[in-house]
């Protein structure tokens, strides 16, 4: 703990106060690193438990007829069977969810970051998108129930499954396209209006594509956090084993959700088996958005 | 422990360098404030001050030139600062005409008006009036993108669109919605062997831009204006990044460009303005102080803030 002066120094008025203080002082700084240390090795524990636990009940429950087969009632020959359906239909709600919601927050990111420089607009649009961002997502399944199966004679369907969970992704993908947008050089929008560029064709033709890797990986991450939603879907959605989406609709989360639930041993693997790909897709998820952010900061950097 | 309190302490009595002599330093390094004259100046002269209203010192030889851009007493002010007090300057036609002047004085801003860049900037108002071949480009029924076209930019940082080389310089034909190939490659080696980057990148034109280096970078930007035969080339300090050799180059492509367009280059470098230019106006806190054929306002200069500028005692 002694080490050497680089830089010649002024003597301290009082040699002994100040070699406390400064002891104290390391002595400090070692604390913290270690208390820090100690609580980053507590959470890393802590998520090897939980996924080994996870990966060890979930693999041994996990046979090849959970991808190729239906459920099937207890009691039945061949129970449990899988949750093909529900895998599909996850894939589904997902994919229709992307087709309304994608659009819609991208374009009112566009509008954010491009248009509403003077608009009265933008500080309440931006609010509000933040707002419905931390909005419990138990919230927009009632919403979605009270505004959608309710008025369809309580019908539930696919589609109203899809129309929450859009509802969930259009502000994350908004305030991420008008912050990726924000990060294109202002150098690029100006020469081209000083070519004569239209503001259109400005943002069509450089502003987006300039900034096209970073909002795929904003809606990455929309995706990733409405794979694993299931209050909004239970109450839009409810389960089914069948893929018609003006029907009540199956899905990874909701079917994971009632057999975890159920007093039968084959069902509760059958959920686990469930969850464990859940948390791989949205794991394999993140890695493709992490190698999307990567293979951007190396072609800024070139 | 430290062992730096047992250490034998030299600072102190350090043998400090022989001063520089200080009146140098002070009047090369001395902020462009008018209220601290440069030593040599005297404390009789009277620098000008952000107060002073005088006519701006035109000499006499512009008036036989021909002006493509006639500036009206135009001021420009951002929110409530004025940053530009009422300029009155004409640009002569095919003529390369230098704006120069310490940083914040209002050259850049000037310069951004010309082509109406200023109107991206939010809250910024203007008085007096600008004439592009006669006509006021700030009418209501001007077609500021028809404007734009007619006018070429360079910038300060070389900012080339992230796509082809080759794509970078026709983008003014896209704009324009051209599309036979033979003529989108015909003028694309035209613009680049005007840019004089020709020869360099003519093997490479479907390669990104950004691979490019800085000086070649400003170069194809130069390229990407001149692609649509603009009128006017208005260049924002196009050499400030560049080292000595790309800058060379530069230097070299604006005295072969002029004759055949009219360029307006904001520069802080006096040896390029003096280099480069035809005509050269001295910008001082937002007005235009004196403005005449390049090598009097730099070997013959009527006022005396002129020659104090360009012989580099303040700013």
């Amino acid at each position: 703990m002694t080490p050497d002066a680089i830089l010649p120094s002024s003597p301290p008025d009082r040699p002994h106060e100040h070699a406390i203080f400064i002891a104290l002082s390391r002595a400090k700084s070692n604390v913290m690193y270690t208390v820090s240390v100690l609580f980053t090795l507590v959470i890393l524990l802590l998520l090897v438990l939980v996924t080994g636990y996870l990966v060890h009940i979930g693999f041994k429950s996990l046979h090849w007829s959970f991808f190729t087969e239906k459920p099937i009632p207890q009691g039945v020959e061949g129970a449990p069977g899988g949750m093909k359906p529900a895998l599909e239909g996850t894939c589904i709600l997902i994919g229709m969810a992307s087709v309304v919601g994608i659009p819609i927050g991208m374009l009112c990111g566009i509008y954010l970051s491009e248009y509403s420089a003077n608009s009265i607009l933008a500080t309440p649009t931006r609010f509000v998108a933040d707002v419905l961002t931390g909005v419990p997502s138990i919230v927009v399944g009632v919403l979605g129930y009270q505004l959608v199966v309710v008025p369809m004679r309580h019908h539930y369907s696919g589609y109203a499954g899809a129309l929450a969970l859009a509802f969930i992704m259009i502000p994350i993908v908004a305030r991420t396209t008008e912050e990726m947008l924000l990060l294109v050089p202002r150098s690029y929008r100006e020469a081209s209006i000083a070519l004569g560029a239209t503001k259109a064709r400005t943002i069509m033709v450089i502003v987006l594509p300039a900034a096209t890797g970073s909002i795929i990986t904003g809606v990455m991450l929309a995706i990733a956090r409405v794979a694993g939603e299931t209050a909004p879907l239970i109450f839009t959605a409810l389960g089914s084993t069948l893929l018609d989406p003006s029907q009540p609709f199956p899905s990874l989360t909701v079917d994971i959700y009632h057999y975890a639930q159920g007093g039968d041993r084959a069902e509760q693997q059958l959920a686990f088996a469930g969850i464990l790909i859940l948390i791989l897709l949205i794991f394999v998820l993140n890695v493709i958005v992490r190698g999307f952010i990567a293979t951007i900061s190396r072609q800024r950097t070139h | 422990m430290s062992t730096a309190a047992e250490t034998p302490v030299t600072t102190r009595t350090t043998v400090v360098p022989p001063a520089p002599p200080q009146e140098q330093i002070a009047a090369r390094s001395a902020p462009p404030s008018p209220q601290r004259p440069s030593p040599r100046q005297g404390a009789s002269d009277t620098l000008i001050t952000p107060n002073t209203q005088r006519a701006t010192e035109i000499h006499t030889e512009l008036s036989t030139e021909k002006s493509i851009v006639t500036i009206e007493n135009f001021k420009l002010s951002y929110g409530k600062a004025e940053a530009l007090h009422g300029i009155n300057m004409t640009i002569p036609i095919g003529k390369v005409t230098a704006l120069i002047g310490p940083s914040g004085c209002g050259k850049s801003t000037l310069l951004r008006s010309i082509n109406r860049l200023n109107d991206l900037i939010d809250n910024i108002r203007l008085e007096g009036r600008i004439l592009f071949n006669g006509q006021p480009i700030h009418d209501r029924n001007v077609d500021v993108i028809e404007l734009r076209k007619r006018m070429g930019m360079v910038f300060q940082k070389s900012n080339p669109f992230p796509m082809s080389i080759f794509e970078n310089v026709i983008y003014a034909l896209r704009i324009g919605g051209e599309k036979r190939r033979s003529v989108l490659y015909e003028v694309c080696e035209r613009s680049l062997r005007g840019a004089a980057l020709w020869e360099e990148v003519k093997d490479r034109l479907h390669q990104s831009a950004l691979g490019m280096s800085g000086g070649q970078q400003q170069r194809l930007c130069i390229a990407r204006a001149i692609a649509a035969e603009p009128e006017v080339l208005l260049m924002d300090e196009p050499c400030s990044a560049l080292d000595p050799v790309a800058t060379a180059k530069i230097e070299d492509l604006i005295y072969q460009l002029r004759g055949k367009y009219t360029v307006v280059i904001v520069t802080h470098n006096m040896q390029q303005a003096a280099r480069c230019s035809d005509y050269t106006a001295f910008m001082y806190l937002g007005r235009l102080i004196e403005y005449g054929p390049t090598n009097s306002i730099f070997l013959n200069p009527h006022l005396k803030e002129t020659e104090a500028y360009v012989t580099g005692r303040f700013g």
